[in-house]
C-alpha cells in the first residue's frame, strides 16, 4: 500500500472536457486512486468564480488537493501522483534515458500541441479560424509524435505498459475528432486510440462519463 | 556518464535552447554547441530532421541517446546529477518547482514562438501584439504563483529549473514590449539571477551563433 494512505483522499477540481484535467483523471484511474471530482464549470466561468480564485489564485482546472497538497498544472500534478503513488502501477519507465523518451513524447503533446488549441486560444483566434487552426497544430504534432511512437511502441505508445504518453494522447485524440484532423496519416497513433476505447481506466476517466458530462454527450 | 561530451543542438536566441543551457551550467555538465539556424530553416534539414522530427531546437545526443523537449532534457540532467539541486528531493518540492516552469512552458512559451506568430499573421504588429498579450497572462499567473515560493530565486533559495525557464522568458517579454512594472516580484528574480556567471554563459549574446 502507498505511503499516502493514511491521508485523506484526494480531491481533483476537473472540467470534463479539459485536455488537462482528463490527463489526472486518466493517471488517477491507472493507478486505482480513489478521489472525489469536484466539476468546475469553465463555459460558466466558475473557474473565476470567488470561491474557487481564494482556494487557487491561479484560476486553473486541474486542481489537485491531497492534505496539505495543492497543485496546479496538469504536468507537475502527474509527476506528483507518480512519485506520492508509486505502486503497483508506474507511468514513467526507471531508467534515465527511457523516462527521458516518454516525458520527451508526452510534452509534444503536452507543451506543443494542447496550449496552441485549448479553449483560451480558440476564443482569441475567433469563431473563422479556430477549426482550421486547431486541426494545423494538431496535425503538425501528430506527424512528429507518429514518428516517434513508431520506434518506441508496444502494446502502448512506449513499450507494453501504459505510460504517461498514453495519459496525454487520449485526450488529445478527443480534440484531433472534434476538429478534423485527418488521422489516416498516423496508423500508430490510430492504434492507440483503439486500445484506449477498450481500456477501464481510460473509458472510465473520458470526457462523457463525468459528473459534469451534459446530458446530450454522456455516453450511453 | 560516457566520456564523450554531450552535443546541444541550439539557437542562440531560442528560449528552449537557452533554458537547457542554463541546466546544463548550472549542472556543471560541459557540451559541445551546435548551432541550428532558425532564421535560415536548418532546422528542416534532412539529418536535423532526422535527429528531431519536430525541427525545433534544443536536441541534445548525451550518453549515446538523443533526447529532444527542453524540459525532458531538463528532468534528464536533473536526474544525471541530483545533488545539484534543478529539482529538489521531495515531491511536493519538485512538484512546485515543475508548476512554475509549466506556467511559463506550456502556459506562456508556446503561444509566442515563431511558428505560431507566423500562422497568426503576416503583419509584424499584430504578431507582436499577440506575443505580448500571451506573455503577459502567462507572467499574472507566474507573479502569483512565484509570491508563495520565492525566496532570492524562483522557490526559495536554491537555483532550480524554475530559474532555467524564467530568465529566457522575461527577455521575450522586454522583447515584446510588456509592461514589467506589473510584475515586480518576476522582475526582481530576474536582475538577481542575470548576474550569476552560470546564467551570463547561457545568455544569447555570449553563444558562438550570436551575430555580430
Amino acid at each position: 500500500m502507498s505511503s499516502e494512505s493514511d491521508t485523506p483522499r484526494p480531491i481533483l477540481y476537473s472540467y470534463f472536457r479539459s485536455s488537462c484535467s482528463w490527463r489526472v483523471r486518466i493517471a488517477l484511474a491507472l493507478k486505482g486512486i480513489e478521489y472525489e471530482l469536484r466539476p468546475v464549470n469553465l463555459l460558466k466561468r466558475e473557474h473565476k468564480g470567488d470561491e474557487f480564485i481564494q482556494m487557487n489564485p491561479q484560476g486553473f482546472v486541474p486542481y489537485f488537493v491531497h492534505g496539505h497538497v495543492r497543485l496546479s498544472q496538469s504536468l507537475a500534478i502527474l509527476e506528483y501522483i507518480e512519485e506520492a503513488f508509486p505502486s503497483p502501477v508506474r507511468l514513467l519507465p526507471s531508467a534515465p534515458d527511457k523516462r527521458a523518451l516518454v516525458r520527451s513524447l508526452a510534452h509534444i503533446i503536452a507543451l506543443d500541441i494542447q496550449p496552441l488549441q485549448n479553449l483560451r486560444v480558440l476564443q482569441k483566434v475567433g469563431d473563422e479560424r479556430k477549426v482550421e487552426w486547431a486541426r494545423d497544430f494538431i496535425t503538425e504534432g501528430f506527424q512528429a509524435l507518429e514518428k516517434g511512437l513508431e520506434k518506441a511502441h508496444g502494446r502502448y505508445c512506449v513499450g507494453d505498459v501504459a505510460t504517461l504518453v498514453d495519459v496525454c494522447l487520449a485526450p488529445q485524440l478527443y480534440a484531433a475528432r472534434r476538429f478534423g484532423v485527418d488521422m489516416s496519416k498516423f496508423p500508430t497513433i490510430c492504434k492507440m486510440e483503439e486500445v484506449y476505447k477498450t481500456e477501464e481506466p481510460f473509458i472510465r476517466a473520458a470526457f462523457d462519463r463525468q459528473p459534469d458530462t451534459p446530458e446530450d454527450l454522456r455516453a450511453t | 556518464m560516457s566520456s564523450e561530451k554531450p552535443v546541444l543542438y541550439t539557437y542562440w536566441r531560442s528560449s528552449c535552447s537557452w533554458r537547457v543551457r542554463i541546466a546544463l551550467q548550472i549542472a556543471g555538465i560541459e557540451a559541445e554547441h551546435r548551432p541550428v539556424h532558425l532564421v535560415k530553416a536548418e532546422q528542416t534539414s534532412q539529418p536535423y530532421s532526422e535527429l528531431n522530427p519536430l525541427q525545433q531546437v534544443p536536441s541534445m545526443v548525451i550518453n549515446g541517446e538523443t533526447l529532444t523537449q527542453s524540459m525532458a532534457i531538463m528532468e534528464y540532467i536533473s536526474e544525471l546529477k541530483p545533488d545539484c539541486n534543478l529539482l529538489p528531493a521531495s515531491p511536493l518540492d519538485k512538484a512546485k518547482v515543475r508548476m512554475i516552469c509549466e506556467i511559463i512552458n506550456s502556459g506562456t512559451q508556446p503561444l509566442q514562438n515563431l511558428s505560431v506568430l507566423k500562422k497568426f499573421s503576416d503583419k509584424q504588429e499584430e504578431r507582436a501584439d499577440w506575443a505580448k498579450y500571451w506573455i503577459t497572462k502567462g507572467f499574472v499567473a507566474l507573479e502569483k504563483a512565484l509570491k508563495n515560493t520565492a525566496g532570492e530565486y524562483c522557490y526559495g533559495n536554491k537555483l532550480t529549473l524554475a530559474d532555467c525557464c524564467l530568465v529566457p522568458q522575461v527577455y521575450n517579454a522586454v522583447r515584446y514590449n510588456v509592461d514589467m512594472s506589473e510584475f515586480p516580484l518576476i522582475s526582481k528574480i530576474n536582475q538577481t539571477l542575470e548576474k550569476i556567471p552560470q546564467f551570463k554563459a547561457a545568455h544569447p549574446s555570449n553563444q558562438i551563433d550570436c551575430p555580430e
